[in-house]
This record gives structure tokens, C-alpha cells and sequence, in this order.
């Protein structure tokens, strides 16, 4: 991670002028046919510095809003500010926001050292200047002896720091990321989105970064926003989303999640009693249902699940082990609980002789904060 | 396995080597693969290779000089051209016996053809030249037969010249007439003793069994032969000691009376019957290209010929080709920069549409290329004519008066604009499928990185679909600088190329030897261009798909 340093003494001397901007839609829309929309009505604030991820599943109208933030997709209706300025008429050129793509496009014909003057000298920054910048941003991304080569004759993982290099050369205060991890191996994918968080928090820049990967969301954001159906489904920090999905979309979409369907049978001011398909009760924390007698979802997270039960928990019930796989660190139980047979639990890998056993009828248990009722999913 | 370091040759299982093995595994595959080639490979060896390099051939060869003139040839190597001084008696001697033999086979004509190419008049000097030669001699047969009636009778020539082996076969050929007369065989005695009426009588017999089907033994030979014979009897007086019986008798009967003879010189008859040959430079001409191989058709291809004082530059009114040259590259210039012009932007709009779009729009650019070339040219024929489409709107709508209609056809305009429609599809397609693997992310980006769309097109786009437009370049100046329909039809006088020159040779002069080499000459230029083109562009960035 040497160059992460470097980037910070790079861009050191432009620090002051780098607090990132501030972005702001207002209730935008957007439609490509006329007949539906792909953008409901979005509101969204984005401070400056941040780092804001827009997840979701493809087609949920997370790239069309980075589009139309970049001006590649004019907006149907609504506005965008880009530091209190609104830029909907303001061509993608004019804008002066970095934008790394999916597959880089870095340009083919030029060395690197040409696509990353190539911004500066379309700014008409001096020669000497210009030389400068490039060399030192080569240096930041440690690919100081590549700058004559061409993008083609580079790795995938050093083509994206030239990428990520070329967007932030020219000081932008805000830089757009549409899936730039997406073309990498695993490993890779997981050192790069460690070094776009540093450079984030070390320019301080905003930047808006558009993935359907929810780990890479969960990593590296300020402030994720989950899209679904051209609305935003919730927006909130990671652990908020992954600790308090507002809906069953969220929970389903952020973390591995167990389903359980039933009604609403008593409500207890922030909580609520819920009865299963097969008459087993569980409390649970109300979250999006209202009243006795609603169909409702509730959702665990398998490593909530507890097989050491005891007395003051808020929920326990019998379950039946179907299967164990053992993965190293844990050890993914399935068991049958409450008639549901795809029910997760996960157990740490202690180094203790396992003591479970497929066939066994073990009590789980867990607490009424961890079993959130949502709304139901089908 | 087996431990092997590096200077051990590597085997398989049961000891043979690797590399042996290997190569006998893939022959097979490679036998059949070529075997599925064959076919079409036969066929383009036989039908357009091996053609090519006939013609080819032609643009050097010349032997129908050495061919038709053997004798003369040979003698007029010790003629000095640079003299000014016509060549000695001996050569039209020479001269004499080969003519009277080309005019038999009527051969004559051609190489009065071929030498026409490189001196205008030789044609004629040779056509009417052919037609008395045959009386050349007559004084020498006149004298032998008034010594001598022997001399009038073919069987007299046969007993002197045949070998007796011919004879024999001869005579029993005549008893039975059972298949074709046996060939001719000289005697050696005859050949020794009179070699000038040997050569003479041999050509003589050969051409009557080959050509007319006749028999020595029934026709009285050529007066050239009497010449010679003159002429063997005046260098050798002893000539007939070698003879015996009635040859050796009548031999020399006629040495006896052969310096009495009255004597005609070659020369002056030749030049009685045509005033060529008493000019030099004819000479000059045929001593030039009596080699079999010529630069000739190269030189003239150039506008250049071969003198006796060496190479030099043709008279400025007869220069044409280098002219034409220049012409046909600055056409196909033209013709290939107004295709990338209009080409281009319909190149951008078939990969920028949708595809449905983009297909009716290609099925639109690939529309000409099923309707007939010579109906697409005779189509701009109506259209550019004075009185044709064009100018009648123009004149209707005002812009030009009746009087000043335009005149776009039939000249370098004509041939410019036919043409370029007509190669236009051959720019758009590589064009296309280049433009098509240009992602637009990359214009994109070049927006997002500060450029306007002018530079993102210029410096991001543009050259990302460079090797698009290098191959159509290519393409349609390669089709263009050979093309001949077109502008034979529309390019009237100043709008022809260099192949309608070539088409000229081939079926109107008959020049084939002048058609081969200005065929060389585009085909080298041609070359030399791609090979320009390889070094400054790289062949490698030429992209067809």
C-alpha cells in the first residue's frame, strides 16, 4: 500500500482547493421511452466529501443517475445542483467531474502518460505543468516506469489505478465511479476498493460510486444508497443498513438473510409478537408493519442464531439439522425451523469438537433486536 | 519419464524422436486441409497466376527478331550502329535468306509489327519487301538453268542435298504412300562442302513438308537457293571433289561457269525495293532488339527508348504514358479522399444507430453493389450529360443559363464522380466494422475529462478508427488506379486511365508486349505504394472486420 501515501503527498498541494463538491438532485426523473420511468422522483443530498455507493440490482436506475449526473442522460424532469449550481444545462465537458468506467476506457491509441495529459491539455494547462502533474500522479499509483506503455500492454489491476488516476489529475471535486471493479479477479477487486477508500479519505473529494456488488457497497461508503425500481429503498450508513433494513428489500439485498412468514398477532409498542405459519410465536422488533392482523416477514441474520440457549432470551425455538457445511472460520448449520427448511444458522469455528450432528433436534434461540418484521415479500 | 537434459534429443515412449513424431502426427491433418484447398487452389494457379506471369513474361520477351532474323542477327553483331554507315554486303545476304523464309511462313509481317513499335515505317518496309523477295535471286536461277536444264529439276536438288538414307526411305514411301513423307535429312557432303545452300535448301524442304504437304522431290526450289548456291561455288571452287557421279559432274560444270555469271547485289536490290534499308536507323532498330530479351516495351511504358546512343527521352509530342501515369494516381487520389469524405460520417451513422436503424441504412449502402456496374455508369451518363438531368435542373431552377450548361462528363470530372459512387461501399464497409468495436465509453470519457466534442472526436475517436479508414484507403485506391469500365465509358478523353491504354494495347494495337509492361509498371507502382503505406501507416492497423 505504499502508493496510498504517495497519493496523499501528491495531491497535498491541492488539498485546499480538493474539499469535494456538493451534489444535490431534486426531485428528479427520468424516462428513456416515454411510457415508463426508470427514475421515480428522486431526492438525494450529498454533502461534500462524501463517499455515497448507489446499490442495487441492474436496471434499478442507479447508472441512469450517475448518467445524468455526469450529463450523459439528459433528466426528464426535476434538477440537479452541483455546488448550489444547476447544471442540467451544462454539457458533460463544462461539468469538470472525474468519471472512471467500468472498463476504464482508457484511450487505446495513447500511451499512459497521454491519457492522463489528455484531461490537462484540454484544459490548456502549460506544458511544463502538465508534465508535472503527470508524473507525479504516475508516481502516486506506482506506475512511475509505465507512463510510455499502452493501456493494452498493462494488467487489469494497473489499468484501473491509471483510470482512477486519470479522473482525479485534472482536481476534480467530485468523481463519478460506474462499477470500476467490476472487470477484476476477487482478490484484486478487494485491494482496489481498500485503495479507492484511502484516496477518498485522503483528498477529501466527493465521490459517487455506483455498484451491485453489496459487499464493495458495505466497504467503502459514507452513506450507501440502495436502489430498487427507480426508488431509493433506504439511505443510510452501512451498518445501519445491514444492522436496520427499513424494508424486506434491504434486508434481502444487503447481508445473507433468513425469511419467516407470518401475521401480526399482538403489538407491543416498539415490538411485536408474530405468529408463524405453523403456530410457533416470535417477538420481534417492529419495523414497517402497523397493526395486529398485518402479513408480515420477518428477517435473522443467520449469525444471530444462537444453539447456547438460555432462559432470558427473547426467542427460542427447536429446529431440526438438515445439513452442515463446514467453511473454516464457520460452520453453516441448515436446519428446519418452524417449517422452513432453508433456515441458516452460522457457528463460529472454535477449534471445539463439533457437537452437532446432522438429524439432531437442537433448541436456537435469539433476541427480539436481532428479528426485525418487515414488510412481507410475497 | 524419462530424465532428459537439454542436449538430448527427445523421444517418445518407443524411442523415436519427439519432433519426428509430432510431424507425423500433424501431416495427416495438414493433407487435408490441404486437400480441401486443392481445388481452388488448381484453379487460381491455372486461370489467373499462371496468366498473370505469361503476361508478364511478355513486357521483356523479344524473340521473334532473333526468331525471324537468325542469320542476320548474327552477322550484324560486328556491324558498328554508331557508324551512321548502312552494314555490309554479307548482311543483306544474310537478310536475303532469312526474309525469303519469314515471307514463305508469312512471319515477316509480325516482326515488321513488333520493330513498328520502336520506329514508325518498319511495318511497311517489311510488308512490301516481302512480297519481291522471292524474285531477288532469280538472276542466279536464270543463269543455272540456261547452263544447265538439270538445275530447273527438283529431283537435281534432291540427289545433291538429301542424305542417300532420305532417299532410300523416300522411294519406298512413294511405293507404298502409306502415312506422311519422311522428314527431309541434308546430306553431310552437302552441308560440308555448301553450307549456304544447305541451310538454304534445308529451310526450303522443311517448309514444304511442314506447311504445304509437299514433297521436295516435286517442287523447284526457292531462287535464294540458286543465290546460295552461287555464293558457296564462288567461295569454294573446289566444292564439288566431295561429290560423285552426276552431283560431282554438274558441280562442276557450274564452278566453271560461275565466274562468268552476271552478279546482283543485295543490297542495291533492297534498297530498289524499299528505301528503308538504306537508312541506318533501321538497322539501328533491328540490331537494338535482336536480343531475346528487350527493356524495350519497359522503356516505351516510360516514354523512354533505347537509341544506339542509349537511353533517352521520346520526342515531347509522342510522350504519353508517364502522363497517364500521373493521371490515373491523381484521379484515384481524388476518387479515394472524396470517398473517406462522404464515407465517414455514413460509416459513423451505421455503428451509432440502433441496430434496426443501422440495418436498413447498410442494406441502402450495399443496395448499388447488386445493381450492374455498366448500368450504374450509364445511369450517371443520363444523369451528367449537357443535356441530361442534372443540367436541365439547373437551368430550369436558374442557376446556370442554357447556354453555359455544364460539362461533367466525358472528361476528369465525369470519371470522378461515377467513379466515387461506385467505389463508395468499399470505404464504408471497413470503415464500419471498425467504427462498430469503438466502444462509445471512450468518447465519453474524453467528455468527462474536459473535451469538448470536436476534441473528443478528434483526438479520441478519429484515431481509434484510423486503421478503418487505411483499409478502405487502401481498398478503393487499389480498385480505383486499376479500374477501366468507368472511365472508358464516362472519362472521354481526358478522364481515361492508364488501363484504358493498356485495353488499347491488348485488344486494339495488339501491343501485348507494350500492354505487359504498363501492366508491370501500375502493378510495381502499386506495390511500392502499399509498401510506402506499410512503413508510414503499418499494415497491421488496417483493420477489415
Amino acid at each position: 500500500m505504499l502508493w496510498l501515501d504517495k497519493i496523499k503527498v501528491g495531491f497535498e498541494g491541492n488539498m485546499a482547493n480538493t474539499r469535494g463538491a456538493a451534489v444535490r438532485y431534486e426531485s428528479v426523473q427520468k424516462s428513456y421511452d416515454g411510457e415508463s420511468l426508470v427514475v421515480k422522483n428522486l431526492n438525494l443530498d450529498i454533502p461534500p466529501g462524501e463517499f455515497l455507493t448507489m446499490l442495487g440490482p441492474s436496471g434499478s436506475g442507479k447508472t441512469t443517475c450517475l448518467m445524468m449526473l455526469a450529463g450523459f442522460e439528459p433528466a426528464t424532469h426535476g434538477e440537479i445542483y452541483l455546488n448550489d449550481r444547476p447544471i442540467n444545462n451544462v454539457p458533460p465537458h463544462k461539468r469538470g467531474i472525474g468519471m472512471v468506467f467500468q472498463n476504464y476506457a482508457l484511450f487505446p491509441h495513447m500511451t499512459v502518460a497521454e491519457n492522463l495529459a489528455f484531461p490537462l491539455q484540454v484544459r490548456k494547462v502549460p506544458k511544463a505543468e502538465q508534465a508535472q502533474k503527470v508524473r507525479r500522479a504516475l508516481e502516486m499509483v506506482e506506475l512511475g516506469a509505465f507512463g510510455n506503455r499502452r493501456p493494452a500492454q498493462l494488467s487489469g489491476g494497473q489499468q484501473q489505478r491509471v483510470a482512477v488516476a486519470r479522473a482525479l489529475v485534472f482536481d476534480p471535486e467530485l468523481v463519478l465511479m460506474d462499477e470500476p471493479l467490476g472487470a477484476l479477479d476477487k482478490q484484486l477487486r478487494e485491494q482496489m476498493q481498500y485503495e479507492i477508500k484511502h484516496i477518498h479519505e485522503n483528498l477529501g473529494v466527493t465521490v459517487v460510486y455506483v455498484t451491485h456488488d453489496q459487499t464493495e457497497a458495505l466497504t467503502m461508503s459514507d452513506r450507501v444508497a440502495v436502489f430498487n425500481d427507480g426508488v431509493i429503498q433506504q439511505l443510510s450508513t452501512p451498518d445501519d443498513l445491514y444492522e436496520d433494513p427499513k424494508n424486506s428489500f434491504v434486508a434481502q439485498f444487503i447481508g445473507e438473510n433468513n425469511k419467516l412468514d407470518g401475521k401480526v398477532v399482538e403489538v407491543n409498542g416498539k415490538s411485536c409478537l408474530v405468529e408463524l405459519e405453523d403456530g410457533t410465536r416470535l417477538k420481534a422488533d417492529k419495523v414497517n408493519v402497523e397493526s395486529v392482523g398485518d402479513r408480515t416477514t420477518i428477517s435473522l441474520r443467520p449469525e444471530r442464531v444462537e444453539f447456547d440457549t438460555h432462559d432470558a432470551m427473547d426467542n427460542i425455538v427447536n429446529g431440526r439439522v438438515e445439513e452442515l457445511i463446514y467453511l473454516g472460520d464457520h460452520i453453516r448449520v441448515r436446519m428446519n425451523v418452524a417449517g422452513n427448511d432453508e433456515f441458516i444458522a452460522k457457528v463460529r469455528n472454535r477449534g471445539e469438537k463439533r457437537k452437532i450432528h446432522v438429524g439432531d433436534t437442537v433448541p436456537v434461540g435469539w433476541s427480539l433486536n436481532d428479528c426485525k418484521a418487515l414488510d412481507p415479500v410475497s | 519419464m524419462s530424465d532428459v537434459t537439454s542436449d538430448q534429443v527427445l523421444t517418445t515412449q518407443d524411442g523415436k524422436p519427439l519432433k519426428a513424431a509430432l510431424a507425423k502426427a500433424l501431416r495427416r491433418e495438414r493433407l487435408r486441409s490441404l486437400m480441401l484447398i486443392a481445388p481452388l487452389l488448381i484453379f487460381i494457379m491455372l486461370t489467373f497466376v499462371a496468366p498473370i506471369f505469361d503476361m508478364l513474361f511478355r513486357s521483356v520477351e523479344n524473340q521473334i527478331v532473333s526468331e525471324t532474323l537468325p542469320r542476320t542477327v548474327v552477322l550484324l553483331e560486328e556491324w558498328d550502329a554508331g557508324s551512321g554507315e548502312t552494314p555490309g554486303e554479307d548482311v543483306y545476304q544474310a537478310l536475303h535468306y532469312d526474309l525469303m523464309i519469314a515471307s514463305e511462313y508469312k512471319r515477316h509481317t509480325q516482326l515488321g509489327t513488333r520493330l513498328n513499335y520502336e520506329k514508325t515505317g518498319i511495318s511497311s518496309m517489311f510488308r512490301r519487301t516481302g512480297r519481291r523477295i522471292a524474285d531477288f535471286g532469280e538472276v542466279y536461277a536464270d543463269q543455272f538453268a540456261a547452263l544447265n536444264p538439270a538445275w530447273e529439276d527438283p529431283m537435281t536438288w534432291v540427289n545433291l542435298m538429301a542424305s542417300d538414307a532420305w532417299i532410300a526411305d523416300q522411294q519406298r514411301w512413294a511405293a507404298s504412300q502409306d502415312g506422311p513423307e519422311p522428314t527431309f535429312i541434308l546430306s553431310e557432303t552437302a552441308v560440308a562442302a555448301l553450307p549456304a545452300t544447305a541451310d538454304i535448301y534445308g529451310a526450303f524442304a522443311e517448309f514444304l513438308q511442314m506447311e504445304e504437304g509437299d514433297s521436295p522431290t516435286d517442287e523447284q526450289p526457292w531462287n535464294a537457293v540458286y543465290a546460295a548456291l552461287y555464293e558457296d561455288l564462288a567461295d569454294n571452287p573446289q566444292a564439288f571433289s566431295t561429290f560423285s557421279g552426276t552431283n560431282a559432274d554438274l558441280l562442276r560444270e557450274a564452278v566453271e561457269a560461275v565466274p562468268t555469271f552476271a552478279t546482283a547485289s543485295m543490297k542495291e536490290l533492297f534498297i530498289d525495293a524499299e528505301d528503308g534499308w538504306g537508312d541506318a536507323g533501321n538497322w539501328a532498330v533491328i540490331k537494338t532488339f535482336s536480343p531475346a530479351y528487350t527493356p524495350g516495351y519497359f522503356l516505351s511504358a516510360a516514354d523512354a527508348q533505347l537509341t544506339p546512343d542509349g537511353l533517352e527521352m521520346k520526342p515531347e509530342n509522342q510522350q504519353i504514358y508517364l502522363f497517364l501515369f500521373y493521371r490515373t494516381l491523381l484521379l484515384s487520389i481524388v476518387i479515394t479522399l472524396s470517398c473517406l469524405l462522404l464515407g465517414y460520417p455514413i460509416a459513423y451513422l451505421l455503428a451509432a444507430l440502433p441496430l434496426r436503424y443501422s440495418n436498413l441504412l447498410l442494406i441502402l449502402v450495399l443496395l448499388p453493389f447488386w445493381t450492374s456496374l455498366l448500368v450504374r455508369t450509364s445511369a450517371w451518363k443520363v444523369l451528367l450529360q449537357q443535356q441530361g438531368v442534372i443540367n436541365d435542373v439547373l437551368v430550369w431552377i436558374g442557376l446556370i443559363t442554357d447556354a453555359g450548361r455544364l460539362v461533367m462528363i466525358n472528361n476528369a470530372t465525369g470519371t470522378i464522380i461515377a467513379m466515387t459512387h461506385i467505389l463508395l461501399p468499399f470505404m464504408i464497409l471497413p470503415l464500419y466494422s471498425v467504427m462498430k468495436t469503438i466502444s462509445p465509453t471512450y468518447v465519453r470519457a474524453a467528455k468527462s475529462l474536459g473535451a469538448t466534442d470536436w476534441t473528443a472526436f478528434w483526438r479520441v475517436y478519429f484515431p481509434q478508427s484510423v486503421p478503418g479508414i487505411g483499409a478502405g484507403a487502401i481498398l478503393v485506391f487499389i480498385l480505383a488506379i486499376g479500374y477501366y469500365i468507368t472511365p472508358e465509358l464516362v472519362g472521354g478523353t481526358s478522364g481515361i486511365f492508364i488501363s484504358n491504354r493498356i485495353a488499347f494495347h491488348i485488344s486494339s494495337s495488339l501491343n501485348w508486349g507494350l500492354a505487359a509492361a504498363l501492366g508491370t509498371l501500375l502493378l510495381v507502382a502499386v506495390l511500392l505504394l502499399f509498401m510506402a503505406y506499410d512503413r508510414i501507416v503499418g499494415i497491421d492497423n488496417v483493420k477489415l472486420g
